[in-house]
């Protein structure tokens, strides 16, 4: 069995919002709920780097948090999954133009998944998740 | 045959297992309490089998040793323990004078190495988590002491075989009237020794973000994980032994699962105490019901 596909049984999230405009953050919160229980899949989130199987990044990076987004990177456990959440995180979405965008965060970070939407809805997040542990899985 | 006692059964292995059940149990319950679905049956597993496949990120100012070796010596005690309230279920004459003094010494020892390792990683909210986790030892300690003093005054024994027997004899010691108050003072000290909620205070994940565990990753944070599931089987177990015995199998299952979901009620119908509210709880709450329980064996209630 390969890691990916172990890891693909057991998601720890750890949720950094950089400059986002917060309606992102809510969105995941939803996800989360009772409504949508991502449990099911045995995600759930968590406080500590440490112990993330998963770096959620959501809103635009700026100077500030691309430097803090690189050291979460580096003293995170590998193997360690990214993805993008939202349409900032993508590609700037309407902060692109922005007079502190620093670049999205494949710029800085390599990055596996991207979930689109301003802000993506609980199902688009369930479904993108659905997708990127199948990937995992090869099936 | 000594070691099959301690890596298999009852040992580690079998309650290992047994753990991943009842952690599953627990979150299946809490999932269907909040109506939703709840994590598949293996997930506990799952969770393990991950961490084992992480790296080990080591602190740059922690102390190494001290932090590595921590979570292997806290699966190591609650192994020993496992293995000794196992074998009293099976066949108590396996059991040593003063097991009962040993079993609970040992049952502190995942709690002091929860401190020293959080010490040794030196995070500010670790070492919080560790103050925190001192003060709550030190509050709930009494009290356990103090609820465990009543089979012992009853049974004039501090092996686990004599109470055991003591209670084929002449029915459970919870059934008097100074047992039931300790058993319940009992199991409330033991939610706080799982760390569960209400005393869940030294993780915290709202508020320090898993406190005394936030720099452990990886196969040192499944050695914690699997601590945990074995000190949910083998606390209730412990309790039920001395408490409500006599078990034979059937009965012995159902009541573990009783106690099992009681635990998990307590930690769903209530919110997280703060450090002071704990220990002033434990201290002027709790430790008078224990005194009285102690009170009424003396003169034989
Ligand atoms: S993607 Fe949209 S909703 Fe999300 S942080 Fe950016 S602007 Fe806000």
């Amino acid at each position: 069995m390969s890691k990916a596909a172990i890891l693909s049984r057991s998601i720890w999230v750890f949720h950094f919002a950089s400059a986002a405009c917060n309606n992102c953050d809510i969105e995941l919160i939803d996800a989360l709920t009772p409504r949508f229980d991502l449990e099911r899949f045995g995600i759930k989130l968590v406080g500590s780097i440490r112990h993330a199987d998963c770096l959620l990044v959501s809103g635009i990076m700026n100077e500030k948090g691309a430097t803090r987004l690189k050291f979460l990177y580096d003293i995170a456990p590998k193997p360690l999954a990214v993805v993008t959440f939202g349409s900032c995180g993508a590609s700037g979405g309407l902060f692109t133009n922005s007079y502190n965008f620093y670049g999205p965060p494949d710029k800085i970070i390599p990055v596996d998944a991207y979930i689109p939407g301003c802000p993506p809805r609980p199902e688009a997040i369930i479904d993108g998740i659905v997708k990127v542990v199948k990937k995992l899985r090869n099936v | 045959m000594v070691l099959f006692y301690y890596i298999i059964f009852p040992g580690f292995l079998a309650t290992f297992i047994a753990g991943g059940v009842a952690s599953w149990i627990e979150r299946k319950l809490t999932a269907r309490i909040q109506t939703r679905v709840g994590p598949p049956f293996l997930q506990p597993f799952y969770d393990v089998r991950k961490l084992f496949i992480k790296e080990i990120t080591i602190p740059e100012h922690s102390s190494r040793s001290i932090f590595m070796i921590s979570p292997i010596i806290a699966l190591a005690s609650i192994t020993v323990v496992a293995t000794i309230v196992g074998l009293n279920l099976i066949n108590p004459a396996y059991g040593f004078n003063g097991d009962l003094i040993v079993c609970v010494y040992l049952l502190l020892i995942p709690s002091l190495c929860v401190i020293l390792g959080a010490s040794a990683s030196g995070n500010p909210l670790a070492s919080l988590g560790a103050s925190r986790e001192m003060k709550l030892v030190l509050s709930y300690e009494l009290a356990f002491w103090a609820s465990l003093a009543v089979p012992v005054l009853k049974t004039n024994s501090i092996r686990f075989i004599d109470i055991i027997g003591f209670q084929a004899l002449n029915g459970s010691i919870a059934g008097s009237l100074s047992g039931i108050i300790a058993f319940i003072v009992a199991i409330i000290c033991i939610q706080a020794k799982l760390a569960k909620v209400p005393f869940d205070i030294p993780e915290a994940e709202t508020e320090i973000a898993g406190g005394a565990y936030i720099e452990y990753s990886g196969p040192l944070l499944g050695f914690f994980k699997i601590t945990q599931y074995m000190m949910l089987i083998v606390l209730p177990l412990f309790l039920l032994e001395i408490f409500w015995g006599p078990m034979n199998f059937s009965v012995g299952i159902l009541k573990y699962l009783l106690l099992l979901t009681i635990i998990i009620m307590l930690e769903n119908t209530n919110p997280r105490l703060k450090i002071d509210q704990a220990v002033k709880f434990f201290w002027f709450g709790l430790l008078p019901f224990g005194v009285i329980s102690i009170i009424l064996a003396i003169i034989g209630m």
